[in-house]
């Protein structure tokens, strides 16, 4: 008989086994993603811009990009902050403060979105408040805003905490000594050694301030071409069995994440090379 | 310049890391702290860096007569060299000796080319010319020994601190950059301590040797000095091998004179047990007659044990010449 590594399977085994992953993913993944594009390309190209020029699809895109603009920058820097916080100092109830920024991640959106709407709603805490003083946050932009900020919350922390992690705070001691100040430390030792996982991070925030549904359905109202997002106006389509205009506006989110996908790679592959080993 | 720690303790939560520990450290000596893991000798590095601050109380470092407590690491005038370097991964050789100085404020920083030659010269004086542009992780551990030496030195301290220097590298580089540490520092005179839980290094390098054990000083004093009059048991078993006999009496391997068991002025006899002669001396276990005693470690010239002609099992004699010493406290 002849030897071979234990940790080898036969031929026949490793088919099977190769092809019920390529199987399963093929099923569940890159059926329903060509789907997308072939129901979105069925009626022809014209349908296909037109769906994607109407004026109510503009608006969704131009909310989508605008909650995103404002909520991927402001969770960049709470991220490195919340992150710089809990791996460069111990202090008590930092394990508490590591829950917290999973909470996002842990709650369902539906809930986020009740959260806002409970707090700043018409029959919120702050609601009699806010009609008095013509201010509305719920059924409008601020609270689309709001609940994107939530569920985006925790990808950048948590993206960088690990890195930062094992990085010690060796180097910023180092420089420390050396004289330099914290901003100084920040800028020249810190960030330069993080930026590939901050890309990574901020990649995978904007993905999902884009593709945000649950949370920003509860808080939008649907009002169509003004609190509508993107995911908003797909189903708001969908439910019209406009279905090829709805699929038309999926593409982009899909193509959103093919992106993502993309420069998710790539971003591995340098990190993957960057990744300096001590000692 | 000349250190003074008065009355120093440090705890970390309930766990005391130092405990009301005093030294004086002479201006352009090599000091050792020696100690165990979890002796406090780091903390106690890491206090005078500036990198931990001492428990509030009666705790003072002057650092020529003058107290640091309150001022922050960078402007104390110390180099520390970190256990593993802490090199800035993402520059070059050269950007990591000159980022102390392009730290710093404007109207005292050099200008860029400045930066650059005096990163280039001290390169030269830690003798790796031609590195200037790799990154630290294409030097080997000795080259990066050196550049985070180099990087503490440029910033011109007063002090150079250096935590476990040669710990992580292998035997042969840890001899030689030992050896060119001790060197480097008689050529440029700079008051230094390093930690260690190496006796030998501790020994074979510094001008003082201050051994730690579980938060305080138990002894401090010149290499010889704390070898050869050990004031306690735990440092006679810290600096090396060491027979423990009853009575808590205390004597080295090679202090022992080796006889044959009939000769006279035998104190003890007692077999060969495991010898081992490849190395320049012989060391055996003799397992002693008397049931009082307990194996016994001896060290002997090769020669000796050549001409006795000693194998394992063979009777022998054991004379104490200078008969143990008890420690002054145990």
């Amino acid at each position: 008989m002849s030897l071979r590594p234990v940790t080898s399977e036969s031929l026949p085994v490793r088919i099977v086994l190769i092809a019920c992953a390529v199987g399963f993913l093929g099923l569940f993944l890159l059926v329903p993603l060509g789907l997308v594009f072939v129901e979105a390309l069925r009626r022809g190209g014209s349908v296909f811009l037109a769906a994607l020029t109407d004026r109510h699809a503009l608006s969704a895109i131009r909310l989508t990009l605008f909650a995103a603009a404002i909520a991927v920058p402001l969770n960049t820097l709470f991220g490195i902050a919340a992150a710089w916080l809990i791996t460069k100092f111990r202090f008590k109830g930092r394990t508490w403060l590591l829950a917290l920024i999973d909470l996002p991640f842990a709650v369902s959106p539906v809930i986020a979105g009740l959260v806002w709407a409970l707090i700043f709603g018409a029959q919120g805490w702050l609601g009699p408040w806010l009609a008095e003083h013509d201010i509305r946050i719920i059924f409008a932009v601020p609270g689309i805003v709001l609940a994107t900020l939530f569920v985006t919350f925790p990808f950048v922390a948590r993206e960088l905490i690990p890195v930062m992690e094992m990085q010690g705070t060796d180097e910023e001691e180092a420089a420390l000594t050396l004289g330099a100040g914290g901003w100084q430390i920040f800028r020249r030792v810190t960030l330069p050694n993080i930026r590939w996982g901050l890309l990574y991070g901020v990649l995978l925030c904007n993905a999902r301030a884009m593709g945000e549904f649950g949370a920003v359905s509860v808080v939008s109202g649907h009002i169509r071409g003004k609190t509508n997002t993107l995911p908003l106006h797909i189903e708001v389509l969908y439910n019209e069995y406009q279905f090829s205009a709805a699929f038309a506006a999926a593409t982009l989110l899909a193509l959103l994440a093919l992106l993502t996908l993309g420069l998710k790679s790539l971003l591995e592959l340098r990190l993957g090379s960057h990744s300096s080993i001590r000692h | 310049m000349s250190i003074s720690i008065q009355h120093l303790t440090k705890s970390f939560g309930s766990y005391r890391a130092l405990d009301d520990v005093s030294l004086d450290v002479p201006e352009g000596s090599l000091t050792a702290l020696l100690g165990p893991s979890g002796s406090g000798k780091t903390t106690l590095l890491r206090i005078l860096a500036g990198l931990e601050f001492a428990d509030p109380g009666g705790a003072r470092i002057l650092f020529d007569g003058v107290d640091v407590a309150q001022i922050p690491a960078g402007d104390r005038g110390i180099g520390f060299v970190f256990q593993h370097y802490a090199l800035f991964r993402h520059m070059s050789v050269a950007e990591n000796i000159g980022f102390g100085l392009s730290v710093l404020p404007a109207s005292q920083r050099p200008p860029r080319k400045e930066i650059r030659e005096r990163a280039l010269d001290l390169l030269k004086r830690v003798k790796l010319d031609g590195l200037q542009d790799r990154r630290p992780s294409e030097l080997s551990g000795g080259q990066r020994q050196r550049v985070a030496l180099a990087r503490a030195l440029a910033v011109q301290p007063k002090v150079l601190l250096l935590d476990e220097p040669f710990g992580a590298l292998d035997a042969q580089v840890r001899k030689d950059l030992r050896r060119w540490l001790r060197q480097f520092h008689d050529e440029i005179g700079l008051t230094t301590l390093f930690v260690t839980h190496d006796q030998e290094e501790a020994l074979e390098l510094a001008d003082q040797v201050v051994v730690m054990r579980h938060a305080r000083i138990e002894q401090s004093g010149a290499p010889q000095e704390i070898y050869d009059q050990p004031r306690t048991s735990f440092v006679y078993e810290f600096l090396g091998e060491v027979n423990k006999l009853p009575g808590d009496r205390y004597i080295r391997p090679h202090e022992i004179e080796l006889k044959f068991a009939a000769d006279e002025g035998v104190d003890l006899t007692g077999r060969v047990h495991r010898l081992f002669v490849a190395g320049p001396i012989a060391r055996m276990g003799i397992l002693p007659d008397s049931p009082a005693f307990q194996e016994i470690e001896v060290w002997a010239p090769r020669e000796q044990v050549r001409e006795m002609a000693l194998t394992d099992g063979d009777l022998v004699g054991l004379r104490f010449p200078t008969f143990p010493r008890l420690p002054l406290k145990s």
